[in-house]
């Protein structure tokens, strides 16, 4: 469904990704894992279009997504969990998840139904509906990103470090999110440091460094062996 | 190295503190840097390295605990002030002057600190200034680009100008932020052996994220992890540390 | 006394005209950080085009309407052939931009209308009695209108959905356009809001002091003024703020001239950067 193919890629003069070859194909979960500064956020951030890719292919089902603009990859079925979160923090919970359900051709009866699913894989924010975006805990908003996400109904999410900063009752429930939306179909690049989350949640699994992809290898080889997890994530 | 034990450390913390309202992003971080060691500083996201780094060189003002540099104590005064007492930073966005020369940026700076207010100074005496620029810049391996624009180096060769530009000012402490960020292999490997260079006569403070970097130079590592000390040691010792890999790792 | 009651009306009509005008200045740049130089003038064409309408028309109303779309669309034009391509540079460049389109339409009013002072007629005649007092009822139905286009702004920001793009692209243009909102149509769109609200404060102000080229040039300043005031970006502090620096003007009005007391809008501009420089009305930030 996703491949980039030997993406090179730029911030200003800073090169910062070498020929970073992934595929994700439909349905799977596939973990993209690496210590800080390997280049992982800067992967997703290509396929978004926010780093210049200045060598390689990306393509999205068949489609090179050069040239789209940056507004046109929702469209296409690709949403964005960023690192950040980025709520809208000055919009209510249920603005933010606007943003997403006021897309062309969609109905009320539709609308509610995809609201009404959002809030069951996430009854807080029901209850926080008409609450400032900003006024939320870490892991609200981080729940709050990925109903954002989900609202739009998309083929692919790009989940980046979504247990980054949140206690670990979070992750645990982090966890059971991406278990959920596997089942449900849904295809996920999942970008992590947490090893264990990921080579629980995930089919596949990439380990970069240094911008570049180092090893690639079923989650369960390396759960086998954790001597590569060591050699790239330890110290 | 040169004698590390017997001189009382060159930069020392006492249960340094910086708290953004209720969270403290460094909760009593106490070490000891002696003159002439490479210190790493090392943690997981959101350890508070950059917020102790910013502490150190002024840029944040601590909330509790001392700074002690070179017998004074520096917490809490303002970033110009602590340059002028020889502590240098090297900063994660590139500080270099595009539009001058690779000589020009480094002058600038070395001059600064052998500065004199008076305006009518023949320019034959700042023969001494461009001498001590054009032995940084040997020094960090751009000697042959002096008249290069800063601008049109690569990006390793400007994160190395910015190593050398932090050197003119002649620190006794030079503070490098993630020296190596965002550079290819062999780049890293050339700011590595620039580091180990300059490292022979200046106590150098570094925080980094690639562990080779890290794991090579250090003669002492210090891991934080939630704004807290958790070990401290040299790198086999840290690498060897169960509770550090628990925390990298996750498990 | 009765100078004051006067004044103070004076005071808040003004004020709500040009709270029409700051807003439209304030959304544009809170959305899209355009310091937008022919603000006025586009209030000087809506004008032009309102008198226009009701020379061939006869009715204000047609005029008004008419002015208002009339210049939204002239706006969007603008935004689209003039500013947009400028996305991303220096914003000196477009300061420098919009500086230079104001003198353009200023000249091309010039040539298309003519030096003499138009007249639009007032709609609505007649006085309002308050107490022995007399003020014209068209003053207060002004400041009425002007208060129900605002309300409706703020009505259509807060609920419509359009509204919800328009204030999630301002807080976080990347994250908007990852959910798919269109982010430079929603630039054009904001910049055509502007555009018909201060066309709509030309027609509105029209029959106060007459119509001529350089009419936008002081409300303009005084909504810059304004906009710095209320904290820029900030839509009810602008409101606020025109109201507040009208009133202190006019009040200013009863010991100096009318055009000495422009003064004062300078020193509460002043005073607000000295001491509370991200606005008068915005709470501290932390």
């Amino acid at each position: 469904m996703l491949v980039l193919d030997n993406v090179d890629a730029h911030y200003g003069k800073s090169h910062v990704l070498h020929g970073v070859s992934i595929e994700v194909r439909a349905g799977e979960v596939v973990g993209l894992l690496g210590r800080n500064g390997v280049g992982k956020t800067t992967t997703l951030k290509a396929i978004m279009g926010m780093a210049r890719r200045t060598g390689g292919r990306i393509t999205f089902e068949g489609r090179d997504l050069q040239g789209v603009p940056p507004h046109g990859l929702a469209g296409l079925g690709i949403a964005w969990v960023p690192e950040e979160r980025r709520i809208f923090r000055l919009l209510t919970v249920l603005e933010n998840l606007r943003t997403g359900l006021d897309r062309p051709g969609m109905t009320p009866a539709r609308r509610e139904a995809l609201l009404e699913k959002v809030y069951a894989y996430f009854p807080i924010l029901r209850e926080r509906r008409n609450q400032a975006g900003g006024t939320l805990s870490g892991g609200e908003q981080q729940m709050l990103a990925i109903a954002r996400a989900m609202v739009l109904e998309p083929k692919i999410i790009l989940l980046d470090e979504p247990t980054e900063g949140l206690m670990p009752r979070m992750v645990a429930q982090i966890q059971e999110i991406v278990h959920a939306l596997h089942r449900d179909g849904v295809t996920i690049l999942l970008v992590e440091q947490n090893v264990p989350l990921t080579l629980d949640a995930a089919g596949r699994v990439y380990i970069m460094e240094k911008g570049t992809v180092r090893h690639h290898a079923s989650a369960a080889e390396l759960r086998a062996d954790q001597r590569v997890i060591h050699e790239y994530l330890g110290i | 190295m040169s004698a590390l034990t017997e001189s009382a450390p060159l930069l020392k913390t006492e249960g340094l503190t910086v708290r953004f309202g209720g969270l403290a992003a460094v909760n009593n971080v106490s070490i000891a840097v002696p003159r002439g060691e490479i210190r790493g500083i090392i943690g997981p996201n959101g350890a508070g390295k950059s917020t102790f780094f910013n502490s150190l060189t002024g840029v944040i003002r601590p909330t509790g605990g001392r700074i002690v540099f070179d017998g004074e104590d520096i917490a809490g005064l303002p970033p110009h002030v602590i340059s002028r007492k020889a502590i240098a930073r090297s900063y994660q966005i590139t500080n270099i002057l595009p539009g001058a020369t690779v000589l020009e940026n480094v002058r600038i700076a070395s001059q600064s600190r052998r500065h004199n207010w008076s305006m009518l100074r023949h320019h034959r005496s700042y023969g001494d200034v461009i001498a001590r620029a054009r032995a940084v810049l040997a020094d960090v391996g751009l000697g042959g680009k002096e008249d290069e624009l800063a601008s049109n180096l690569s990006h390793g060769e400007q994160r190395n100008l910015e190593i050398g530009i932090a050197l003119a000012t002649e620190p006794k402490l030079l503070c490098l932020d993630e020296p190596t960020a965002g550079m290819s292999v062999s780049e890293t490997h050339a700011t590595v052996d620039l580091i180990r260079r300059i490292g022979r006569d200046l106590t150098i403070l570094i925080v980094e994220h690639d562990m080779e970097v890290v794991m090579g130079l250090a003669h002492t590592i210090t891991v934080l992890n939630y704004g807290e000390v958790l070990a401290e040691g040299g790198p086999a010792e840290i690498q060897a540390n169960p509770r550090v890999q628990e925390v990298y790792l996750k498990t | 006394m009765d100078q004051i009651i006067i004044q103070t009306l004076h005071g808040l009509v003004n004020g709500m005209v040009l709270a029409m005008v700051a807003s439209g200045l304030t959304l544009i740049f809170g959305i899209m950080d355009i310091v937008n130089f022919a603000h006025g003038d586009l209030l000087m064409l809506g004008a032009f085009t309102g008198a226009t309408v009701l020379g061939m028309t006869g009715s204000y109303w047609l005029a008004l309407i008419v002015a208002a779309i009339v210049i939204a669309i002239l706006g969007a034009l603008l935004q689209v052939t003039t500013l947009r391509p400028l996305i991303g540079r220096d914003p000196l460049t477009t300061i420098l931009a919009t500086f230079g389109v104001s003198l353009v339409v200023q000249k091309y009013a010039l040539w298309q209308w003519g030096p003499s002072v138009r007249q639009i007629s007032v709609p609505v005649g007649g006085d309002f009695n308050l107490f022995y007092l007399q003020y014209p009822w068209y003053r207060i139905v002004t400041a009425l209108l002007a208060g129900l286009i605002i309300t409706a702004l703020w009505l259509f920001l807060k609920y419509g959905k359009y509204g919800i793009w328009i204030r999630a692209t301002t807080q976080d243009r990347v994250m908007a356009q990852a959910m798919g909102i269109p982010v430079p149509l929603v630039y054009t769109g904001v910049f055509a809001i502007g555009s018909a609200m201060a066309a709509a404060s030309g027609v509105l102000f029209g029959p106060f002091a007459g119509v001529t080229q350089t009419m936008g040039f002081d409300f303009t300043l005084r909504a810059f003024i304004v906009v710095v005031v209320g904290g820029m970006g900030n839509l009810g502090g602008s409101i606020l703020a025109s109201i507040f620096v009208s009133l202190l003007e006019s009040y200013a009005a009863i010991v100096v001239s009318p055009a000495q007391a422009v003064i004062v809008s300078f020193v509460v501009l002043v005073l607000t950067m000295l001491f509370r420089p991200t606005g008068l009305f915005v709470p501290t930030p932390k």
